[in-house]
C-alpha cells in the first residue's frame, strides 16, 4: 500500500532508455506478465485445422476483461471509500447505452468517432451519471447510503423500460462496431480484434484506478473509510470525497459498460438491473475488497463459473451463491485476503511447512465438495434435467437417479467428508498458528 | 494581535431538555497555553465539540482569531487554522504511520481533492511527512498500520496527525488519559514542543501534566467557569478545591 512512498522515482538524468525500460520490467513484470498472458491465452483454444478462434473463449475472455473494470470501479467505492452500492450497474449499464447511441451516431454519420474511443463515450456518460446520482447518494454514508443506491437502482431498471427512445425497451439498445472508422485501421469484424481492443482498454482502466489509489483524493477515500470524522479535521470534508470518488469511479463502470456495448453489439436493461450489480459485489466480496487486484481475481472465479460451469449444470449461481457465503464467514478478506495471509509465513521462509497440512485439508476438502455438488445435481436434474432429456453421468458411468445409490453416495461423501474436514482443520489450525506465532515472534507480521 | 485565538461569549448548549453548557465566556490569548479542568460530566468536552465545530451551540458565540465560527463545518473550521485530537484515539487504523501523517498535511499543502497527484512523487511533501515522524520518533514504525500500534503510539500519533498542517489553535482532549508515569512524561514533552508558538488548549485529568504544562488553568463545573487564572492561583483557590481538587489538592 505505501510502495509509493518508499520508492523514489530514479533521478532524470540516470534515466536511460534501455535500463529504464529494464527498471520498469522488474519492477511492474506482474502487469507484463498479466498482459501477455491474456494475449497469449485465446490461442490454447485456437483451432489450427479451421484457422479460426474459438468464439467461446474470446468471448468470455472479452467478458472476464469488461467485469474486471467493473468490479473494480464498484471496488473503488467498497474497498477504498467503504461505502457499499447496490445499484452500481446502473453506472455500468448508462454507461454502455451511451456508448451504443454513439456507436449508432457514428454508423449514422452523424458524428466521428474512432471505434478505439467509443469505451471513452461510454466512461464519459458514466462519469456524467455518476456525478448526478452521487449528489444524492453521498449526502449519506454507511447503511443510508447503501438504501440510497438501491433506490436508484431501482428507479433505472423501471426507466429502463420505461423511456424506449434512449433503453429500447425490453428489446435494448443495438448497435454496430463495424463503423469502419479506426485509428489503427482495423475494422472490428472479428472477436480477436475486439479481443485485443477489450484487452488494452482493461489495462488501462486498470492502471488508471491503480494510479488513482495513490493520489490525494484516493488516500482521503481510505481515510474517511477508515474515520470520517479524523478526516473533518484535518481538513477535508468527506462528503466531497464521497462525491469525487463515486462520480470517478462511475467515469471507469462506464468504460466497462462502453465495452460491454462493443463486445454484445446490444446493450439490454440487464446491464442496469440489480443482478449485475450484485455480480460486481460477489466478485469484489469473493476476491477481496481489502486488496486493489482483489475484484479481478474475484470476476475470473466468477466469470468461469458463469460462462464455464452454466455449461456443465443449471445449478452454477447456486454454486456461487454458496461460494460466497463460505467466503464472508470464513474468509472475509477474500482470495486475495487469503493470500496476504501468507505472507509472514512466506516472509520466514517457512511456506513450505504448510504443503503437507494442505493436502491433508485438500482430500476431505474433495470428497465434501464431490458429495455436495452431486447432490446438489441430482436435485437439480430430477427437476430441470428430465425435462431437459439428458442422462445423469458420474464419470462416464450412467446413474439413475431414481436409484438410491447416488443419493447415498452424495450423503455419504458430504458427511463423511465434512466430519473428516474438521478433524484435519484441526491440525491445520493448530500447525497455521505455530507458524504465525513463529512469525509474529521474528517481527514478520507486516 | 489584540484579539484573542479563541473567544467565547455566552456559550449555552443544551441537549433536549438537559443544559450542559450554562453560558461560558472565556479569552484565550494567542501563544497560551490554557488546560481545562473540571469533574467528570462537567462539560469539557462538549465545550471541545463546540469549538471545533463538531455540534453547533445552542446560543452564544464562538469566535477563532476575531472571526466567528458560528455554523460552520468541522472542516471549514480546521481550515481556518484549528486543529484538534480526540478523548478516544482517532487516527486512521488501516493506514500506516506514514499515511496518516501525510493526510494530516494533505489540505494544508494544497492538495485538495486532487487526483492527478502521484503522491509517491510529491518529494516536498514525502519528506516534510518523515520530518514529523522523527519529531514523534515514530520512526521505526513508519510503515505499520496504525491499528497495530500500542496504546502510547497511537496517542502520539493522533497528536502528530493534529498539528501536521501546521494550524495555530490546537485542542488536545486528555491527550495522556490512560498511560502509565513515563508515557506521560513523554507525551507532556511531546506536546510542550509540538505547541511551541502555538495556542493550545487541552483537557486533562492528571493535575500534575495541568500544572506542568499550563499557563492558565479554567475549572469548569456543571457546564460553568468557576474559576480562571496562573496555575499557583487555581491551586490556592477554596471553591476549586471544594469543587473538584478536594483530596488531590491537600
Amino acid at each position: 500500500m505505501s510502495a509509493d512512498a518508499t520508492q523514489r522515482a530514479p533521478k532524470g538524468a540516470a534515466l536511460v532508455a534501455a535500463p529504464g525500460f529494464a527498471n520498469l520490467a522488474r519492477r511492474h513484470w506482474p502487469w507484463l506478465a498479466a498482459i501477455v498472458a491474456a494475449l497469449v491465452l485465446p490461442w490454447l483454444f485456437f483451432d489450427w485445422s479451421t484457422h479460426r478462434h474459438s468464439g467461446f473463449a474470446l468471448t468470455m475472455l472479452s467478458e472476464i476483461g469488461l467485469m474486471s473494470v467493473f468490479a473494480l470501479s464498484f471496488n473503488m467505492q467498497m474497498g477504498q471509500a467503504g461505502l457499499l452500492s447496490f445499484g452500481h450497474a446502473i453506472l455500468f449499464g448508462l454507461g454502455g447505452y451511451c456508448a451504443a447511441h454513439t456507436l449508432n451516431a457514428v454508423k449514422a454519420g452523424a458524428m466521428w468517432l474512432p471505434v478505439e474511443l467509443v469505451p471513452l463515450a461510454g466512461g464519459l456518460g458514466g462519469l456524467v451519471f455518476g456525478a448526478l446520482f452521487g449528489y444524492v447518494a453521498t449526502q449519506q454514508r454507511a447503511t443510508a447510503f447503501a438504501m440510497i443506491t438501491m433506490g436508484l437502482g431501482e428507479l433505472v431498471a423501471a426507466c429502463a423500460l420505461m423511456f424506449m427512445g434512449f433503453f429500447g425497451g425490453e428489446g435494448g439498445i443495438s448497435t454496430d462496431r463495424v463503423t469502419g472508422i479506426s485509428l489503427l485501421g482495423v475494422p472490428y469484424s472479428s472477436s480477436w480484434q475486439v479481443y485485443c481492443l477489450v484487452v488494452a482498454w482493461t489495462a488501462i482502466a486498470v492502471l488508471l484506478m491503480r494510479l488513482q489509489t495513490q493520489t490525494p483524493l484516493g488516500r482521503m477515500a481510505n481515510a474517511t473509510r477508515d474515520n470520517f470524522e479524523r478526516a473533518q479535521f484535518v481538513g477535508y470534508d468527506p462528503r466531497m470525497v464521497r462525491f469525487y470518488q463515486f462520480a470517478l469511479s462511475g467515469f471507469f463502470a462506464g468504460i466497462g459498460g462502453g465495452l460491454y456495448a462493443i463486445v454484445y453489439e446490444i446493450v439490454t436493461f440487464d446491464t442496469v438491473a440489480a443482478a449485475k450489480s450484485a455480480t460486481a459485489l460477489l466478485a469484489t466480496y469473493i476476491g477481496g475488497a481489502g486488496v486493489f487486484f482483489g475484484p479481478l481475481l474475484g470476476t475470473i472465479v466468477v466469470v468461469l463459473l458463469q460462462s464455464g460451469v452454466s455449461l456443465l449444470s443449471n445449478a452454477w449461481l447456486l454454486y456461487v451463491g454458496v461460494l460466497f457465503i463460505i467466503m464472508v464467514m470464513y474468509a472475509p478478506g477474500g482470495l486475495a485476503g487469503i493470500v496476504a495471509q501468507h505472507a509472514p509465513i512466506a516472509r520466514i521462509g517457512r511456506l513450505r511447512e504448510l504443503a503437507v497440512p494442505y493436502l491433508r485439508i485438500l482430500v476431505p476438502g474433495v470428497l465434501s465438495v464431490f458429495g455436495f455438488v452431486l447432490l446438489i445435481e441430482l436435485a437439480s436434474f430430477t427437476t430441470i434435467g428430465v425435462a431437459q432429456g439428458k442422462a445423469f453421468k458420474i464419470g462416464f458411468h450412467a446413474v439413475d437417479p431414481a436409484t438410491p445409490f447416488p443419493w447415498v453416495l452424495g450423503a455419504v461423501a458430504l458427511i463423511g467428508g465434512g466430519l473428516w474436514l474438521r478433524l484435519e482443520a484441526r491440525g491445520f489450525r493448530a500447525r497455521w498458528d505455530a507458524l504465525i506465532a513463529d512469525a509474529k515472534a521474528k517481527g514478520a507480521m507486516l | 494581535m489584540s484579539e484573542p485565538a479563541i473567544a467565547l461569549r455566552g456559550v449555552h448548549k443544551s441537549f433536549g431538555r438537559t443544559q450542559i453548557i450554562r453560558g461560558v465566556d472565556l479569552d484565550i490569548p494567542r501563544g497560551q497555553r490554557h488546560a481545562m479542568i473540571g469533574p467528570n460530566g462537567a462539560g469539557k468536552t462538549t465545550l471541545f465539540n463546540l469549538i471545533s465545530g463538531r455540534f453547533s451551540v445552542t446560543s452564544g458565540t464562538i469566535a477563532l482569531n476575531g472571526r466567528s465560527i458560528d455554523g460552520l463545518a468541522p472542516h471549514e473550521i480546521n481550515r481556518l487554522g484549528l486543529s484538534r485530537s480526540f478523548q478516544i484515539t482517532s487516527i486512521f487504523p488501516r493506514l500506516t504511520v506514514f499515511e496518516n501523517i501525510r493526510c494530516g498535511l494533505l489540505w494544508a499543502r494544497g492538495y485538495r481533492y486532487s487526483f492527478w497527484h502521484l503522491l509517491g512523487g510529491q518529494r516536498a511533501l514525502n519528506e516534510e511527512t518523515d520530518r514529523l515522524i522523527e519529531r514523534l520518533n515514530l520512526q521505526t514504525r513508519r510503515n505499520v498500520p496504525a491499528g497495530l500500534l500500542s496504546y502510547a503510539e497511537q496517542r502520539a500519533l493522533e497528536i502528530g496527525i493534529t498539528v501536521a498542517g501546521g494550524a495555530e489553535v490546537i485542542l488536545l482532549d486528555e491527550p495522556t488519559a490512560g498511560m502509565s508515569r513515563s508515557e506521560t512524561e513523554y507525551a507532556v514533552a511531546l506536546i510542550r514542543t509540538m505547541s511551541e508558538g502555538k495556542t493550545l488548549l487541552i483537557v486533562e485529568h492528571d493535575m500534575s501534566v495541568v500544572f506542568d504544562l499550563a499557563d492558565v488553568v479554567t475549572v469548569v463545573v456543571y457546564g460553568e467557569v468557576i474559576a480562571s487564572g496562573p496555575p499557583a492561583q487555581i491551586r490556592g483557590d477554596k471553591a476549586v478545591q471544594e469543587a473538584y481538587l478536594g483530596t488531590e489538592a491537600a
